[in-house]
Parts: structure tokens; C-alpha cells; sequence
């Protein structure tokens, strides 16, 4: 009887030339997302550059903030996202925690996991009015480095849970499995197997919502950052400046500042950012290396 | 046998959701010597060994009836830790811990408490010897588990599950992911433990449990079809089905 017949073979370089073609077509696209990034960095250093000196870093601005340095903005952000940190911190990597090792697969566990999904994707202006609700008015912490601080801890709790919990899932069930089969309870199993591997992938979630905290704006806006407040913070209950709001600042809101001045503090703000972004991957090539499978 | 069991499974039936894996398993694991569990895949005899230490409860619809014994005490009524130190287990695929050799047999033993160097170095050596991995590992006790052969890493699972000084060993398929020279050395390692501890042996290859189980006994989707000494159950078993299977009709 007749069998298929396989009439037509694709010819060798149609699908080399096919290969080559998707080939092309991703690396233009990669390209296409590199060029913007190297492309704002490139300009704000050519621009801010000549702003850095050591008094701009370690000065008070003077004259209405069209001269002097930027200290008070730069240690106001370096609060602010210690504070959201000690909050958003131990609250997201417990929280992620509970979801990944004890919450098990029940409905009640993944209608959790949905809120806390879109959490993640609430506009960052959303998350300002919540901060000057819930913490400026109704908690009554004023306007101050504790209220913008939590706020952005708020903003950033989602990413840190979801972060944490896909680090600890990474790890491979199997090990589990084996502490349980040893006795160990389930303390002990994350405790001295799950976590010490999940960290670099904890830590690096952690490190790159600092950045976020660094340089959002709309969180701090109503609740905790000053337009103009050119001494140091002493205390969580004090407002300060901030880096993101100061250039908010300076190019929509003050008249006659100089170019350099405000490239420079973008130029500072960028450079805070991937400082912290620079720790993380340091962080985890770090840990990596000592990685255990 | 009789009175000198020590684990008891009674009508055990074990469903997960309503599908029965094991149905009505009455069998008991003599107190010095090994059990041998036969069967072709997917008969229960997997589901079987993890009611004894209880790692069924990890499966969420698993329900399991009947009743499982240690030493006349319920399973059920045992603290799980405790249980799971008495009851150990070597699972099919090697799981090196990701540590170093020594804490992966030092680790049960830190985990009730035990810190004294000394007394760990015991443990460990101990252990590493019994399974017949201590020659090879001596020298580098710090090198991580996970580096070591697969299997290596089956008698450093071994010695492992040794390190709690456990009544019963439970091994399931140990030999599936290893070289015929490993398990060799395995088979001979259970001989010597033997006399120490119960040792109930899942295993695929007809001729393991031939060669080293005191007891073996036939499962069949779900049902135990019968079990008997090794010898007179190989050489004239009283059901067709079993006399079929080990003569190589199916499996």
C-alpha cells in the first residue's frame, strides 16, 4: 500500500538563512534596549560632570538652592530607604518565607499571592496618597523621614516577598525532602538548607528595590520630603531632603539654576543608584561563588 | 519471625485522592534481617515505605487507613522527629546536601543538639565507614557533598541516614542512579548492618532481592500477592501471578 510520501525537504540554507535572520532580529533588539540606558547615563555624566566637587557632596545649598552643595538631599535619601529597609526588610523575607515553605497550595494562599502580585503593579502616586493617609494622618507621624520611609517600605514590600519566595523555591525541593527525612523539623530545614542558598537571590531582590527607594519621587512627595530644609535630619521624625524630589525641584520648581546643577544632582542621584546596584551584584558574585550544587 | 517484628503494617490502604495505591497490606518487618519488596512500577511500594517514617503527610491528599507499628507503638502516636531519626530513609536518587561531607553526616546529630567535635568526629567516621565511603573521603571530609560521584553520594546518603543510629533503614530503588560496582558494595554494606537494625529493601531487580533479603515480599497494583522466606519464595511461590512475574512474563 502507499505510504506518505515526504515530498518537499527544506533546502539546507533556507533554514540557515531563516537561523540567521531571528539571529540578527534579537541582537537588534537587545541593542535597541542597551542604547537608551548607556545613552541617559552617557549624557548626565558629560552634563553633570563638572558639578562634582567634594563641597557639592558634603555642602548645604545657599542661595534660594541655585548654588552650594546637595549634602542635606543626599543623607536625607540615605534615611529614608534605611528606614523603609528595616521595615520592608524583615517584614517581606518573613512574609515570603511563610508563602514559600508553610502556606502550602490552598485557595486562601494563592488568592494572597494574587493580592500581593498586584500590589506590585500599584502606580507609585497610589502608594504616596496611602503613605499620607495611613502613616501622615491617621497614625499621625506628620510629615517626617518615619511617614516617607514607610511608605516607600509599602511600595517595595510586594517585590521583596515575591523576590524572596521565588529565591526559596529555587532551591531544590530534594533537600527538603532529605532534612525531613533526617528528622529535621521544618525550622531547621530552612534555617541551615533552604535559606543559606536562597540568600543570593533574596539579597539581590533586596538591594535592587533599595535603588527603587532611592529614586522614586511620588512616595516621599507628601510624606516626608522637604522642598528646601538645608540642615541634617537628627531624628525619623524630622522631614528631610531628598535626592529624587530635589531634582524634581530644581528643574520644575526653582528659577535661574545652572544646567550643571541640576545634571549634577541626577548626576549624584544615578550614581547612588548604581552604587547600591554595584553592592548587589558584588554581593551575589560573591555568594554565588560559594554556591553549593 | 513471629513475635520478634518490629515494624507491624496492619490493613494498611493508602489513597491519594480515591485512587487506592495500597490496598489492605498486611506485612512485617523482622527485627534482624532484610525485607525485600518486589514488585513492577507503580505497584505501591514506594507510597508503602513512606507511611512507615511518615513522609506520606507530605503528599496533601494522601489518606492513609489502617494502622502502621514500631515496636508496638502507632506511628501516629510518635513525635515526627523521632520517628524519622528511628525510621531512615535512602531515597532513589542521590541527594548530597549542599555542605560539606562532614556536616552532611553531621547534620541530623547537630539538629538534636549533639556540638562536641569529638563526639561528632565519632559519628562521622563511624557512619562514613559503615557505608563504605570512608577510605575515599578521608582526606577530604570539607570538599561539599554535591561534588562527589553519584555514587559516592548514594553511600554518603547512606551514611547519612546512618548518622541517627536508626532501628529500621528504609531504602527505596537505591541502586536505580548507580554503578553495578556501588551497588554491589551497598548490598554488602546491608549485610553487615543487618544484624543491627531492620532493613526493608524496595527494590526493581528481582535478583537483589535474591541475593541478600531474608524475607521478600510480591506487591501487585496495590496488593501484597504474597511473601515468604527468599529462598522458598523464588523456588516455588503458591500464587500464579507471582510465579509469572519472577519467571519474566511481565514486570
Amino acid at each position: 500500500m502507499s505510504t506518505a510520501e515526504t515530498s518537499y525537504v527544506e533546502p539546507l540554507e533556507v533554514r540557515h538563512r531563516r537561523e540567521s535572520i531571528v539571529r540578527m532580529a534579537l541582537a537588534a533588539a537587545t541593542a535597541l534596549a542597551a542604547l537608551p540606558a548607556l545613552a541617559i547615563v552617557g549624557f548626565i555624566v558629560i552634563k553633570g560632570a563638572p558639578a562634582l566637587s567634594w563641597g557639592f557632596l558634603t555642602e548645604m545649598p545657599v542661595s534660594g538652592m541655585t548654588a552650594g552643595g546637595i549634602q542635606p538631599a543626599i543623607v536625607g535619601t540615605l534615611w529614608l530607604v534605611g528606614v523603609s529597609l528595616l521595615f520592608s526588610v524583615p517584614v517581606g523575607v518573613l512574609a515570603g518565607m511563610y508563602l514559600s515553605e508553610y502556606a502550602g497550595e490552598g485557595r486562601l494562599a494563592r488568592m494572597v499571592d494574587l493580592a500581593i502580585v498586584n500590589l506590585a503593579g500599584v502606580p507609585s502616586i497610589v502608594h504616596a496618597l496611602f503613605g499620607l493617609g495611613a502613616f501622615v494622618l491617621f497614625l499621625d507621624f506628620g510629615t517626617s523621614i518615619l511617614s516617607g520611609g514607610l511608605t516607600l517600605g509599602v511600595m517595595t514590600l510586594p517585590v521583596i516577598i515575591t523576590s524572596t519566595k521565588a529565591a526559596l523555591q529555587s532551591v531544590p525541593h530534594n533537600f527538603r525532602v532529605a532534612c525531613w527525612n533526617l528528622g529535621a523539623t521544618r525550622w531547621q530545614t530552612i534555617w541551615h538548607v533552604v535559606l543559606p542558598n536562597a540568600l543570593p537571590g533574596i539579597l539581590t531582590g533586596v538591594i535592587l528595590q533599595v535603588s527603587r527607594s532611592a529614586g522614586e519621587t511620588a512616595p516621599v512627595l507628601f510624606t516626608g520630603a522637604a522642598f528646601y530644609l538645608p540642615i541634617l535630619p537628627t531624628s525619623v521624625w524630622d522631614q528631610t531632603m531628598a535626592l529624587s524630589m530635589h531634582v524634581f525641584a530644581l528643574v520644575t520648581q526653582v528659577p535661574n539654576v545652572s544646567e550643571e546643577l541640576k545634571y549634577g544632582t541626577a548626576l549624584v542621584l544615578v550614581g547612588v543608584v548604581l552604587l547600591f546596584n554595584s553592592f548587589a551584584i558584588g554581593l551575589r558574585l560573591y555568594l554565588r561563588r560559594n554556591r553549593r550544587w | 519471625m513471629v513475635g520478634d517484628d518490629l515494624v507491624r503494617m496492619e490493613n494498611l490502604t493508602i489513597r491519594y485522592g480515591d485512587r487506592a495505591v495500597v490496598r489492605d497490606v498486611t506485612l512485617a518487618v523482622p527485627r534482624n534481617g532484610i525485607l525485600g519488596i518486589v514488585g513492577p512500577a507503580g505497584s505501591g511500594k514506594s507510597s508503602l515505605l513512606t507511611a512507615l517514617n511518615r513522609t506520606i503527610d507530605l503528599h496533601p491528599s494522601a489518606r492513609v487507613e489502617g494502622r502502621v507499628t514500631l515496636d508496638g507503638t502507632d506511628v501516629r502516636q510518635m513525635e515526627l522527629s523521632d520517628l524519622r531519626r528511628r525510621v531512615a530513609m535512602v531515597l532513589p536518587l542521590p541527594v548530597g546536601l549542599p555542605m560539606s561531607i562532614y556536616e552532611n553526616v553531621a547534620f541530623a546529630p547537630r539538629m538534636v543538639g549533639v556540638r562536641r567535635r569529638s563526639e561528632l568526629d565519632e559519628i562521622v567516621e563511624r557512619c562514613l565507614t559503615q557505608a563504605a565511603l570512608w577510605d575515599e573521603v578521608k582526606d577530604r571530609l570539607d570538599m561539599l557533598g554535591t561534588r562527589l560521584s553519584g555514587g559516592q553520594q548514594q553511600r554518603l546518603t547512606l551514611a547519612r541516614a546512618l548518622s541517627t543510629d536508626p532501628d529500621v533503614l528504609c531504602l527505596d530503588e537505591f541502586s536505580i542512579a548507580i554503578d553495578p560496582v556501588t551497588t554491589m558494595r551497598i548490598e554488602a554494606v546491608l549485610m553487615e548492618l543487618k544484624s543491627q537494625m531492620a532493613i526493608v529493601m524496595v527494590t526493581n531487580l528481582l535478583m537483589q532481592a535474591r541475593r541478600i533479603a531474608d524475607v521478600t515480599a510480591f506487591m501487585l497494583n496495590g496488593e501484597l500477592v504474597e511473601s515468604g522466606r527468599t529462598g522458598d519464595l523464588f523456588v516455588f511461590a503458591r500464587d500464579q501471578r507471582t510465579n509469572d512475574y519472577l519467571a519474566g512474563k511481565f514486570g
